[in-house]
């Protein structure tokens, strides 16, 4: 019996597995994006000097804008600190502002969806109003302005943006919901008489599962973004530590722009890569997902 | 039709009013009141209190919010902390740039969309497809800032071909036809930066749409007939493609206001993404708030107008 059950499933699965693996540009970002990962991580030993500090040649110099060298292979700052060593350790801040902020979203737009769509009636009326009400206000509008009261720290960043950008999560979570709710075996749950705490946990939001996943990719994705221009225009990651976001701060002075492209060309690139590949991802996720595409 | 575009009409009271309760639980999150922040520090307490009295700020929240609610109708968002200025003015000067910006970048956006959507749809899979799709999905990766940046970096820096900042050249008294151009090349990058931060969305669309439209009989009748490629494409495959794009011009609003921040920032423009930033940083939060309420209300009708010209277009909305 059990079995009979789990067979079609691990087929699907295969099947999504191997559009996946058909989706080149898909498998290349994920093998980027590991890439990332694995660099964040293990930051502390990857990174050739401390990136709060300043930072010394062999013969005990400290140089200040310094263009890159075998010494310094992305050059130094205006405080004398190595730009590589902080686009390193900037990345792990941003990476994981990113995928918090994502996860916190993803948890209140699936709780809330799951919520309106299954109790339906008023609770659903008032929380699509409400999800509508929030979409309708340009999310950096309203995330600039929350920020502006709230003290600057990395938590804070995560969330704020976490929490005005559940939205779409919600919307999908309320359309998977009302879906499976003609499927049979809800019926069948609410016939065993499992309660409807039980059902929205175990048996709703299990299944709702796959097109979540892609919302979230592309969650990530748009908080890095959101977390970049906040640190950017100052309001979000505070110096000394550093994202790569604010290292690009420094380039709306004209100088820096003009002559001294390896403090904001590397950290922009970082930026740019880690968001293109999470958007290619989620696109062979979405493909892989998404049974009608074949 | 009407009873669609009726129904519509409800649904953005009861999200309008929404919105101005989020803004104003919003206002009160921020520190300290109207009246503490314009009166001298030194008068006592029990002053204050009196005057808060007098001014209701000693009620309860809801009756509070209702206060403020009928002054929000009758055009009163508040006074700037910074100038003293009232909100809605300020807002109002700063409105014509960023409308500017945005209708030339929504134009151009729309061009390129066009461009590449239909170019990937025709060929599917092709080399050009990948070139295509790619552009479309750097535009949505990268930041807008970031790109601001490389833009002006190649072609003010290096090139020299365009100006960096402000609405034109403000030294010299150009009229006529130069001047026209002078603004001209001050939107160019801006304008640039933000289109392409919506044009992935839009290319999807008009690429599955397409598409879509490509597999159908009508489309193999008028080949069959001897319709040239690029006819099929555009007279007839595009023709029943384009209306549910329309409804996408609601979605891409919130984005552009967003996108409009940074753009207006990096490039000087004088308009409201750089009002709200320079009030963030000024504690101003009045005028903060006020730009977030003007900005959905914007939004909120664009979305209306977006639906009802889509209801008017399709007549298939009309029996649903």
């Amino acid at each position: 019996m059990t079995t009979a059950v789990i067979k079609p499933e691990a087929k699907a699965r295969n099947r999504s597995l191997k559009q996946f693996l058909n989706h080149r540009a898909a498998v290349a970002s994920a093998g980027v994006l590991i890439l990332l990962i694995f660099t964040a991580v293990f930051a502390p030993w990857l990174a050739p000097y401390d990136p709060y500090d300043l930072a010394m040649t062999d013969t005990g110099m400290l140089e200040f804008e310094a263009p890159p060298s075998r010494t310094f292979l992305l050059g130094t700052d205006a405080i004398g600190r190595d730009v590589l060593s902080r686009l390193i350790f900037g990345g792990r801040i941003s990476l994981t502002i990113g995928l918090v902020s994502a996860s916190i979203s993803i948890l209140v737009g699936s709780i809330l969806g799951v919520l309106a769509g299954y109790l339906g009636h008023w609770t659903d009326l008032v929380l699509s109003r409400f999800a509508d009400a929030v979409s309708t206000f340009p999310a950096l509008f309203l995330i600039l302005t929350v920020s502006s009261f709230v003290r600057p720290s990395i938590f804070n960043v995560m969330a704020v943006i976490g929490l005005l950008s559940w939205m779409p999560t919600f919307r999908l979570m309320r359309a998977e919901v009302l879906r499976l709710k003609q499927v049979d075996f809800i019926e069948g749950a609410q016939a065993l008489g499992a309660n409807n705490f039980r059902i929205m946990l175990l048996h709703l939001m299990p299944n709702a599962i796959a097109p979540i996943i892609v919302q979230a990719t592309l969650g990530v994705a748009e908080a890095i973004l959101t977390e970049s221009a906040l640190s950017f225009l100052g309001l979000g990651v505070q110096q000394p530590i550093a994202s790569w976001g604010n290292m690009l701060a420094d380039a709306r002075n004209m100088t820096v722009l003009q002559s001294q492209p390896w403090l904001w060309l590397p950290p922009g690139l970082a930026i740019f890569v880690t968001v293109l590949a999470i958007n290619f991802m989620g696109d062979g996720l979405r493909d892989a997902i998404n049974p009608r595409k074949g | 039709m009407i009873p669609f575009i009726l129904r519509r009409l409800i649904q953005a009271f009861f999200i309008l009013v929404l919105v101005t309760f989020i803004s104003f639980i919003i206002m009160n999150m921020a520190p300290g009141n109207a009246l503490q922040t314009f009166i001298d520090p030194r008068i006592p307490p029990s002053e204050l209190a009196k005057a808060e009295a007098s001014l209701g700020l000693d009620q309860p929240l809801p009756v509070q919010y209702l206060r403020w609610l009928k002054a929000v109708t009758e055009g009163n968002l508040g006074y700037s902390i910074k100038s003293g200025g009232g909100v809605l003015e300020l807002i109002l000067s700063r409105l014509g740039p960023t409308l500017i910006l945005m209708g030339s970048a929504f134009i151009l956006m729309f061009i390129l969309a066009l461009i590449i959507g239909i170019v990937s749809a025709a060929k599917p899979y092709s080399l050009t497809d990948y070139i295509a799709t790619f552009t479309a999905f750097a535009g949505i990766s990268i930041p807008g800032f970031f790109f601001a940046l490389t833009l002006i970096y190649i072609f003010a820096v290096q090139l020299g071909w365009l100006p960096t900042s402000g609405l034109r050249t403000y030294q010299e008294n150009l009229t006529g036809w130069s001047a026209f151009i002078d603004r001209v090349r001050h939107l160019v990058l801006p304008v640039t930066v933000l289109a392409f931060t919506g044009v992935a969305e839009l290319v999807r669309h008009i690429r599955s749409a397409v598409t879509e439209s490509l597999a159908q009989d009508y489309i193999r009748t008028a080949k069959g007939k001897g319709v040239s490629p690029l006819k099929v494409l555009t007279a007839h495959a595009l023709r029943n493609s384009w209306l549910p794009i329309i409804t996408l011009i609601g979605v891409a609003l919130p984005r552009f206001f967003s996108g409009s921040v940074i753009v207006e920032v990096i490039f000087a423009w004088p308009g409201m993404g750089r009002l709200l930033v320079d009030s963030v940083f000024a504690r101003d939060f009045p005028v903060a708030m006020g730009i977030n309420l003007f900005a959905a209300i914007l939004v909120l009708l664009g979305s209306l107008l977006a639906d009802t010209l889509y209801a008017v277009a399709d007549p298939r909305i009309r029996y649903e």
